[in-house]
């Protein structure tokens, strides 16, 4: 096909996006291996954030750089943000998506763009 | 050629430029993040003129009404006065008190008949000044249209100079500067068979008592639950009016809470957002208004979030004590 549509189209765009970030931040929030660091944090600018990394990770529109995603971890790497958090995200994203049917391969094509920002987010 | 006004400058705004990058180029420290219209990182607010629809996407009700909007996806056709959140732009004017009623031991209702009209929702609160640089911030408990003046309950603080003063040297007849209104906490019109969660500790009633009255009088039909908790009875306050409203609608239910050890027939055991929760444990749906001592509205939102309350429906007010009270 010539004229195949995006990922985020195919996703369902700004609707799944909405559809997916309260599932998506009560799985976090309900995780012990990553709650921890959103234990003190305003709950709306928190939702607000994770609305602006799921469009990112639905292939979406967004601006964000590497560097914009190492200096919004910067703190929390400090405060040993590791591998196996970002492991963790990456799973409950996936959870969320099955959660709402979305079908494998889309869902692989989404952990891979959640993949690719890991070594900015830890600041490697 | 549009003009965007911030803090008395007039800047122009150039052809496919965002507010947001109309103010960084001329030194306007507008923090921002994501430039997509999604993280919200550079929310302001237009303080005249109407901002684009498409500027207020993912906002909540209560500040599109309030015509909050996100900068980086703000491209006016029409001229803007805007502000970030903390800037202080709200206009003072003069009050009189025309009453002071103790409500409980502790909480002063003042009733206040502002010089000039004010334009408020029920929910948001004014700060009252003592003098040009000491003010604090009170829900209001006075619903517009229905109420003629200002009703502020003042919950007497053990070292409070703002609160010791009105309790103690305020009189009726006298004038005070008053600020605002402010705040997000308010009944917004629509949706109205959605069930409403009203939980309050102390003086949190007061902008609950505003918001219930609101939304019965412009016809909520769906259930409406107040919780209100206190440690002993003598916390609770009108009580009777609240009785005398679930007497006049049945879509109202009151539940006032103690959640010290002496609890009366009538009151139920518990802290107010724990009885609550477990009254109606299923939040998907509801919409949540949370008002009171921060620790309870901050434990209260992510439970009713975590309970299946969409975040966009929970509507928090934490009364913070000011560090120099």
């Amino acid at each position: 096909m010539s004229q195949q549509e995006s990922l985020y189209e195919q996703l369902g765009g700004e609707a799944a996006v909405n559809a997916a970030v309260d599932i998506f931040y009560r799985k976090v929030l309900s995780d012990d291996r990553i709650n921890e660091f959103f234990k003190d944090v305003d709950m709306e600018k928190q939702a607000a954030k994770q609305k602006a990394f799921l469009t990112m990770a639905f292939g979406g529109p967004h601006n964000y750089t590497g560097l914009d995603m190492r200096l919004g971890h910067a703190h929390l790497v400090e405060r040993g943000l590791n591998d196996s958090h970002v492991d963790a995200v990456i799973e409950d994203l996936g959870a969320t998506l099955r959660e709402l049917g979305v079908r494998d391969s889309l869902i692989a094509q989404v952990a891979a763009i959640a993949e690719s920002t890991r070594d900015d987010v830890l600041g490697r | 050629m549009t003009t965007i006004r911030y803090a008395k400058n007039d800047f122009e705004l150039e052809l496919n430029q965002s507010v947001l990058e109309c103010l960084t180029d001329h030194g306007v420290p507008v923090p921002f993040s994501c430039q997509s219209g999604a993280c919200q990182t550079c929310i302001m607010r237009a303080t005249a003129g109407i901002p684009p629809e498409t500027s207020q996407q993912g906002l909540k009700d209560s500040l599109k009404l309030q015509n909050y909007f996100l900068a980086c996806v703000c491209y006016p056709t029409t001229d803007l006065e805007v502000a970030l959140p903390n800037d202080n732009v709200q206009t003072a004017f003069p009050a009189s008190v025309l009453s002071l009623k103790l409500l409980n031991a502790d909480i002063m209702q003042v009733v206040l008949e502002c010089h000039a009209p004010i334009d408020y929702r029920a929910g948001q609160f004014i700060n009252l000044f003592q003098h040009q640089t000491l003010g604090r911030s009170y829900s209001l408990a006075s619903v517009p249209h229905e109420d003629d003046h200002l009703h502020l309950h003042v919950r007497r603080l053990p070292q409070g100079q703002v609160s010791g003063w009105i309790h103690e040297e305020l009189r009726p007849g006298q004038t005070v500067e008053i600020r605002g209104p402010g705040g997000d906490c308010f009944y917004i019109p629509g949706n109205s068979d959605q069930g409403l969660i009203l939980i309050g500790t102390g003086s949190g009633l007061a902008p609950l008592y505003g918001i219930i009255r609101d939304a019965l009088s412009q016809g909520h039909s769906g259930p409406i639950h107040l919780f209100h908790g206190s440690r002993d009875l003598n916390g609770l306050y009108l009580t009777g009016e609240l009785r005398d409203l679930v007497e006049q609608y049945s879509n109202f239910n009151y539940v006032p809470c103690i959640s010290g050890d002496d609890v009366p027939h009538g009151f139920a055991s518990g802290r107010a957002d724990d009885v609550a929760f477990q009254q109606i444990p299923n939040l998907k749906n509801w919409r949540l208004f949370l008002c009171g001592h921060p620790d309870m509205v901050k434990t209260a939102k992510m439970k009713a979030f975590m309970a299946g309350a969409s975040m966009k429906d929970i509507y928090a007010d934490a009364f913070n004590v000011s560090q120099s009270s």
